[in-house]
């Protein structure tokens, strides 16, 4: 052997070295760029189980047993039909929603959506901090200690953190919703039962059926979250080569989304709704109803995952509330900025967590009054939001060949009209039989 | 003053005051002149629209324009891709303060009136991108004139002068054709053209990196966060990613490199020239949690022998970047480490003292294999602005710069 002959096979040697070691390090910047990727979806979808959504499934398993279970499948489509939209959106236009309804539909629109957008999530907080309220007071913390607490908790918490640290304080959260499925299990449901309603609808005609059904459809797919979730795509710099995972997100957002409510119905169900306490009036109600029949752990765990509800949903609404109207409308945001750079920023930050904790305080607010107003303001919001959604996904100028297919058009029109509809029926009931409206909440 | 919103959707009559369609477009050609107004789209309903030119305009208010001619002398509707829409191009569209050195989003555009031999030109003076123009948007055709302008006297105003309005035109030839230039993006610190390209979205990034020269895409890109630097190579050209990547320092080359796809890195290599192709390959072999893939190979050396003048002279003959005069390392005669020298050292002695007798002391160097925690606490016991890596021979393969080790530290904050 001669020496060009080694000094060729070291070379070779070393070149192979490299090759192994550059390999390994691309498999693990995949499995990097996938947990990169994984967050919006996962998150948005699991703040949408917030304080007002486990009141409600609460309610509908205790007042309808297993019967409303069907409505999660469709309900799953929709919410991934739309969220999906979102991310595509997000992916191919690298621009956040308000952005785009403010450069394709002009100032007046984008004002309006905002607008009507604070109201809604001023609501929805208000709905977190009574949940933070009703939570703790199971635990035997008065709400007039526990709710400023709350307050200045999240307010703290996301001024002073950076968003990154945030969220992984928000990701590590969405664990604990798992806090419903052990309570599901030791309410020994039946769970053949269960399956059975899941997959065959059972259709009822009267006020509270629907009311229930317009406040599940309601609660589950809100306009916020397509705002957010859009804006959590284009923030993490999410390109069309990273669309496969991003949309992996989106669906394991909306089904864990709706296997949590699963949970959350089949516990009061198997519980509440079979042994004819069927009168509750939300979600910690349920909770102490829960003791006797399910015994004090499950009882417990499920006002602990109401209060972890209502705190990420407090943290992320006020937040991605101020962050989406000083976007459409031009102003500076993001809590990189100081006080003085983005001064509305901040304030419509503060006045959300303020206002929506503040109110809970007062003694014998209308709460509940609130509570249907929001929700009617959020049915009548989400069907322009979808609408302005659908009609700027099909540009083709702005999404190429990215347009919607024909399938995602109409899934995303049925729910546009159907959102519509029920909106009309909770409208009709919150002006002529209000009893019955607050019923449904 | 004028606004553009006060403007569009007005009435527009001829010279015999009969209603000719509502103004629903303003176009600027900036090729014959960068802020006038020079025509007028006339909508009219289900007709063909009209277009009035700059000298066919006798007078305008808020509302109304009235022409010095006849209908049957305007001409049809034509659209030009040289002419700058301000509705359309310009209104509720993000714009790039260069002055303010950041991105905001157009709420209107302020027009100065100009009176020659009876016609009335606009000026484009100002983009009004605050509150006061917000207002009149939202207020226009619910209040009177009056009161919104009562209104926005109270308001405070943030308007963007013309001249340092930088468009963003993501299709090249229209760019071209409107003559936007990137002149004053380019004369930005490298960070602040940084922060704005992050603001924008991938299209608009991707036009303003292609219109940018080398040196300034290649300053600029080094600032950027790391998974946008990967998505603009990847649509880019090899032979122009080369042509930016040649300009960087070679670890930033690397890292940059390491980010992209196995293909996609390898083609851009084919690229390089030899010797800046050997670097970045020497440098993509090692990890980028190492100390060597922190180091760069530019990094400045000279024999212990030599003196202050002659390294001064041999330095004022070469092409070295600031940023790489900080410290120079010496070697000694078997090119083996022998110190490491402070620049600011040779301001303050004399010519014919000796480079040894500056070293800093005592002689630190890290080998590559080393992790970054170790490199961080070097840096931090011993003050340094800059740390010599060596091989297992002692021969110096690299530096390791100050800015780069607080890069890291943020970034795993």
């Amino acid at each position: 052997m001669n020496w060009t002959s080694i000094s060729e096979s070291t070379e070779e040697l070393q070149r192979r070295a490299t090759q192994v070691r550059r390999s390994s390090r691309q498999l693990w910047r995949r499995l990097a760029l996938f947990l990169a990727v994984l967050g919006p979806g996962l998150i948005t979808s699991n703040v949408d189980n917030d304080a007002g959504g486990i009141s409600t499934y609460s309610l509908a398993g205790a007042q309808f047993g297993y019967a409303l279970l069907w409505s999660l499948i469709p309900m799953t489509i929709a919410l991934y039909v739309t969220e999906e939209m979102c991310a595509r959106m997000a992916v191919v236009t690298g621009k956040g929603l308000s952005d785009l309804i403010r450069e394709e539909f002009g100032f007046r629109p984008t004002f309006f959506v905002m607008v009507s957008g604070f109201l809604v999530d001023l609501g929805n907080v208000v709905a977190e901090f009574a949940g933070v309220a009703s939570a703790m007071e199971i635990f035997g913390i008065s709400r007039y200690i526990a709710v400023p607490i709350a307050g200045f908790v999240v307010w703290v918490l996301v001024l002073r953190g950076t968003y990154r640290q945030v969220e992984k304080v928000f990701l590590a959260l969405c664990t604990f919703y798992l806090a419903y499925a052990f309570s599901a299990i030791l309410a020994k449901p039946d769970w053949l039962e269960a399956a059975r309603h899941t997959v065959i609808p059972t259709v009822q005609f009267n006020s509270s059926y629907l009311l229930m059904v317009t406040a599940l459809v309601g609660t589950t797919i809100a306009p916020w979250q397509f705002f957010y979730l859009q804006a959590g795509f284009v923030e993490k710099r999410i390109g069309p080569r990273q669309y496969a995972q991003a949309r992996a997100d989106v669906i394991a957002g909306s089904v864990s989304c709706m296997v949590i409510v699963f949970f959350i119905i089949v516990a009061t169900a198997a519980t509440l709704y079979v042994s004819g306490h069927r009168n509750i009036a939300d979600a910690a109600d349920a909770a102490r109803a829960l003791v006797p029949l399910a015994g004090r752990w499950a009882a417990l765990l499920f006002a602990f995952g109401l209060l972890n509800a209502s705190l990420f949903a407090a943290s992320i609404l006020p937040l991605s509330t101020a962050h989406v109207i000083c976007e459409g409308l031009g102003f500076e945001a993001g809590i990189d900025h100081k006080f003085k750079e983005a001064p509305i920023f901040y304030w419509l930050y503060t006045i959300l967590i303020v206002v929506g904790g503040g109110l809970i305080l007062i003694p014998r607010a209308p709460l509940w009054r609130i509570l249907v107003l929001s929700q009617v303001a959020n049915g009548v919001w989400l069907p322009i939001v979808l609408i302005f959604m659908i009609l700027l996904i099909n540009r083709r100028d702005l999404m190429g060949d990215q347009v919607n297919t024909p399938t995602f058009n109409v899934i995303a029109w049925i729910t546009s009209v159907t959102m519509i509809a029920l909106t009309l029926v909770l409208i009709y009931f919150g002006l002529f039989h209000p009893s019955a409206a607050t019923g449904g909440l | 003053m004028l606004h553009a919103t006060e403007l569009l959707g007005g009435e527009a009559y001829d010279v015999q005051g009969n209603f000719v369609g509502r103004v629903s477009e303003l176009y600027i050609e900036p090729a014959d002149q960068p802020n006038r107004v020079a025509r007028y789209l006339l909508g009219r309903g289900k007709y063909l629209p009209l277009l009035a030119r700059h000298d066919q305009i006798s007078s305008v208010a808020p509302g109304v324009i009235k022409l010095n001619v006849e209908e049957k002398e305007l001409e049809h509707f034509h659209t030009n891709e040289a002419w700058l829409a301000v509705r359309k191009d310009l209104l509720d569209q993000q714009i790039i303060d260069t002055r303010g050195r950041k991105v905001v989003r157009v709420n209107d555009v302020d027009l100065a009136e100009q009176r020659t031999n009876g016609t009335v030109e606009l000026r484009v003076t100002d983009v009004d991108v605050g509150l006061t123009g917000a207002a009149r948007r939202l207020l226009q055709g619910l209040a009177s004139p009056m009161m919104i302008r009562r209104i926005q006297q109270k308001l405070p105003a943030r308007t963007i002068r013309w001249e340092f309005v930088n468009l963003i035109e993501a299709d090249p030839l229209r760019r071209v054709k409107l003559r936007i230039t990137h002149d004053k993006l380019e004369k930005m610190h490298p960070a602040d053209l940084a922060d704005i390209m992050e603001e924008l979205s991938p299209t608009e990034r991707q036009s303003i990196i292609a219109s940018l020269d080398e040196q300034t895409a290649a300053e600029a890109l080094a600032e950027l966060d790391s998974r946008l630097t990967s998505q603009i190579f990847e649509r880019m050209a090899p032979e122009k990613a080369a042509d930016i990547i040649e300009e960087m320092e070679p670890d930033k080359a690397a890292d940059l490199l390491a980010g992209l796809t196995p293909e996609m890195s390898q083609d851009v290599l084919e690229e390089l020239p030899g010797k800046e192709a050997r670097e970045v390959e020497a440098l993509l072999s090692f990890d980028e949690n190492s100390a060597g893939g922190m180091m760069t190979t530019d990094f400045v050396y000279v024999g212990e022998t030599a003196t202050r003048a002659q390294v001064v002279d041999w330095i004022r003959s070469r092409d070295i970047k600031l940023e790489q005069l900080d410290t120079i390392f010496l070697i000694d005669a078997d090119a083996k480490l022998s110190g490491a020298v402070a620049v600011a050292r040779l301001l303050l002695t004399e010519a014919t003292e000796g480079l040894a007798h500056l070293k800093s002391e005592p002689l630190v160097s890290i080998a590559p294999d080393a992790n970054e925690k170790e490199v961080f606490a070097i840096f931090d016991k011993y003050n340094l602005r800059s740390l010599a890596v060596v091989d297992v021979t002692g021969r110096p393969i690299g530096a390791i710069t100050v800015d780069d080790v607080i890069t890291r530290l943020r970034a795993s904050l």
